[in-house]
């Protein structure tokens, strides 16, 4: 005769209602590790995506996903005439936000190298690759944008052709995918006032030269004109891969004498992504994860002792009816590992059912599920050990005081 | 033999200016299909005699011997005392002090899990003593859903499911009206009479006495077997 489920029977409701209070603590308890993982998914993403042997990035910095990096017009032809280079290909990213359909869409541009890469290798979920070079981007579908929108960025109103799943910028903001040009075009991008004013400011500039002529001048005050001697937008950094055979660590080597550029290796980038934009998080996510690891053994202790207080009367009956001390502790333990089984039941299905909805990825993996499953075990288990330690103490002879 | 057999029981509480003699030098027997009643005003020493008998509260001096085996000397356990609480005594109280999440059919049956019995026999045997006490139309409700006669009974019918040499009951029909309270102590008799076993019942109800076949008073930790009149 299991004692702990008769007693449970008869107060099912506010055993699951305690249970599921305990669930929503260990969802919690688990969504804190998802979080930290899908931070590190996320911070990721595009290096990995990328698939590069090599970045190479502005002298001196760490890359597009850590600060401002602008390379040099022309490197990535420079790269592809080294040894070992199979190609190279710019790279453009940043976030930017814009009003799309009255509402505020944070979004990171990615460009993509016409026409080797039009979005083929990315994760469509709904639509196509691009096909045109230009007013055409991939989104990702956490941006809620429907194919065959216009999304109006800059001077230029484009179409979302393709959707991707789970293509998100370090940032956790959906990816738009555009043709490296028309990435780079966006993010240079200047509103027409500020554009007029540099307008103003080359003509008064020319005026100071010996290039000042009224065929300039008028050159000038065209809006759409953009001077010789102005670079277009740069690029953030160039991917190099390598041919098949060549060594990483030569053309690395190589590179790195070069004095306008920085070379990292896939696993550089991904380590620096991880130091930048994970490394407090991580510390962060996982001081309070340890808190709530208390507190939930806490209000687990609290919960199964108070459980054993209101058996008081019924568990001296069991003693004075010669119960061993066995049945005793079955009593209470069972009910510990009863109520926090449910309380991770229900941990589960809140972590099925809400986690999706959250506004960053909660990536949960077989590890964090038997990670935090042991971690209730143990909770219950000490918390039910407080109760048992009550349950010993109680004396017989209670039933005779009445 | 005796079903019980106390001699020479001593136990004080306290020291001192606070000492108090519970019990000094008390001696009794029950025997087998025997209903003993032991009378006396509050303090006087029966519910500390009840717990010793019982087990519970052992005497520092004396011995306790049931069915011929002795269980306790000089305050030392002669085996295991909680397996001979389940397996030889049973007890009825006040209350009926059943467990409230348990049916009454489990509430019966408990006490023969605890003797490690189960299986189909178990169900039987609870079945059966509810039916014997007039309770077996019960068996599927929880104590709450009783009255305090019935409540009663399914505390006695637990209390005889291991078949005990002894019953032990603490005042069993306090908390009951004169009517059923009486009933209770004849089914006592009726179950001594029926099952063997010794009944020893702690009561202030004098109105029952003839119900007894052996009369015990305790005063000031002293018991004296009271003589009846014819």
């Amino acid at each position: 005769m299991n004692l702990a489920m008769k007693d449970l029977r008869r107060q099912r409701l506010s055993f699951s209602a305690t249970a599921l209070g305990l669930g929503l603590l260990f969802a919690i308890v688990l969504a804190m590790g998802g979080i930290y993982r899908g931070l590190v998914e996320d911070a990721t993403l595009l290096v990995d995506h990328m698939n590069a042997d090599l970045w190479v990035v502005q002298r001196d910095t760490r890359g597009p996903f850590a600060e401002r990096s602008t390379v040099p017009p022309g490197l990535e032809d420079r790269l592809r005439a080294q040894a070992g280079v199979a190609s190279a290909r710019s790279f453009s990213t940043a976030t930017i936000q814009r009003a799309v359909g009255g509402r505020s869409l944070r979004m990171s541009v990615v460009g993509l190298s016409w026409p080797e890469d039009k979005g083929q290798s990315l994760p469509l979920v709904a639509g196509r690759p691009l096909r045109d070079p230009h007013r055409e981007v991939l989104a990702d579908r956490s941006l809620w944008l429907a194919l065959g929108q216009n999304l109006p960025l800059g001077d230029e109103t484009f179409t979302v052709v393709g959707l991707t799943k789970g293509m998100l910028s370090s940032g956790g903001d959906g990816c738009v995918f555009a043709t490296e040009l028309d990435a780079r075009g966006i993010l240079a991008w200047q509103a027409p006032e500020a554009r007029r004013l540099e307008r103003e400011g080359r003509l008064s500039r020319l005026a100071l030269t010996e290039l000042d002529s009224l065929s300039n001048q008028d050159r000038l005050k065209d809006e759409r004109f953009l001077p010789p001697t102005l670079a277009p937008a740069p690029a953030n950094a160039v991917l190099v891969y390598l041919r098949p055979g060549a060594s990483l660590d030569s053309v690395r080597q190589g590179l790195e004498t070069w004095p306008d550029v920085t070379v990292y290796t896939a696993q550089a980038q991904r380590d620096l992504l991880l130091k930048g934009v994970v490394e407090k998080s991580k510390k962060q996510i996982g001081l309070f994860r340890a808190l709530l690891s208390v507190v939930s053994g806490i209000v687990v202790t609290l919960i199964l002792y108070n459980m054993t207080v209101a058996k008081t009367h019924d568990i001296a009956l069991l003693k004075l009816l010669g119960a061993r001390s066995s049945v005793v502790v079955k009593l209470v333990l069972h009910q510990g590992l009863l109520l926090g089984a449910m309380g991770y039941g229900f941990a589960l299905a809140i972590a099925k059912v809400v986690f999706p909805l959250f506004p960053r990825r909660v990536v949960l993996g077989p590890g964090e599920f038997i990670g935090v499953g042991l971690l209730v075990f143990v909770l219950v288990t000490l918390a039910s050990a407080a109760g048992i330690l009550r349950a010993l103490r109680i004396p017989p002879t209670l039933i005779l005081a009445g | 033999m005796e079903a019980l057999r106390a001699e020479n029981l001593y136990k004080t509480y306290g020291h001192g200016d606070t000492e108090v003699k519970a019990l000094r030098g008390v001696s009794m027997v029950a025997h087998p299909g025997e209903v003993v009643a032991l009378l006396g005003p509050s303090g006087s020493g029966k519910s500390t005699l009840l717990t010793g008998l019982g087990l519970l509260n052992p005497p520092e001096r004396g011995v306790i011997e049931l069915m011929g085996q002795r269980v306790l000397e000089d305050g030392r356990a002669q085996g295991d005392l909680a397996a001979l609480r389940r397996s030889r005594i049973g007890f009825v109280f006040q209350k009926s002090n059943l467990i409230p999440f348990l049916s009454v059919h489990e509430n019966v049956r408990l006490i023969l899990t605890l003797n490690d019995r189960f299986g189909a026999d178990t169900h039987a045997r609870a079945q059966e003593l509810l039916e014997y006490l007039g309770v077996g139309h019960r068996t599927g409700h929880f104590p709450e859903e009783l009255s305090g006669g019935e409540q009663q009974r399914v505390a006695i019918a637990r209390a005889l499911a291991p078949a005990p040499p002894v019953i032990l009951a603490d005042e069993p029909t306090a908390a009951l009206d004169s009517q059923r309270g009486r009933a209770v102590m004849e089914l006592f008799r009726k179950v001594a009479r029926e099952q063997g076993t010794a009944v020893v019942v702690v009561t202030h109800d004098h109105r029952t006495l003839d119900v007894f076949d052996t009369i015990y008073e305790m005063e000031d930790g002293v018991l004296r077997k009271v003589e009846r009149t014819a």
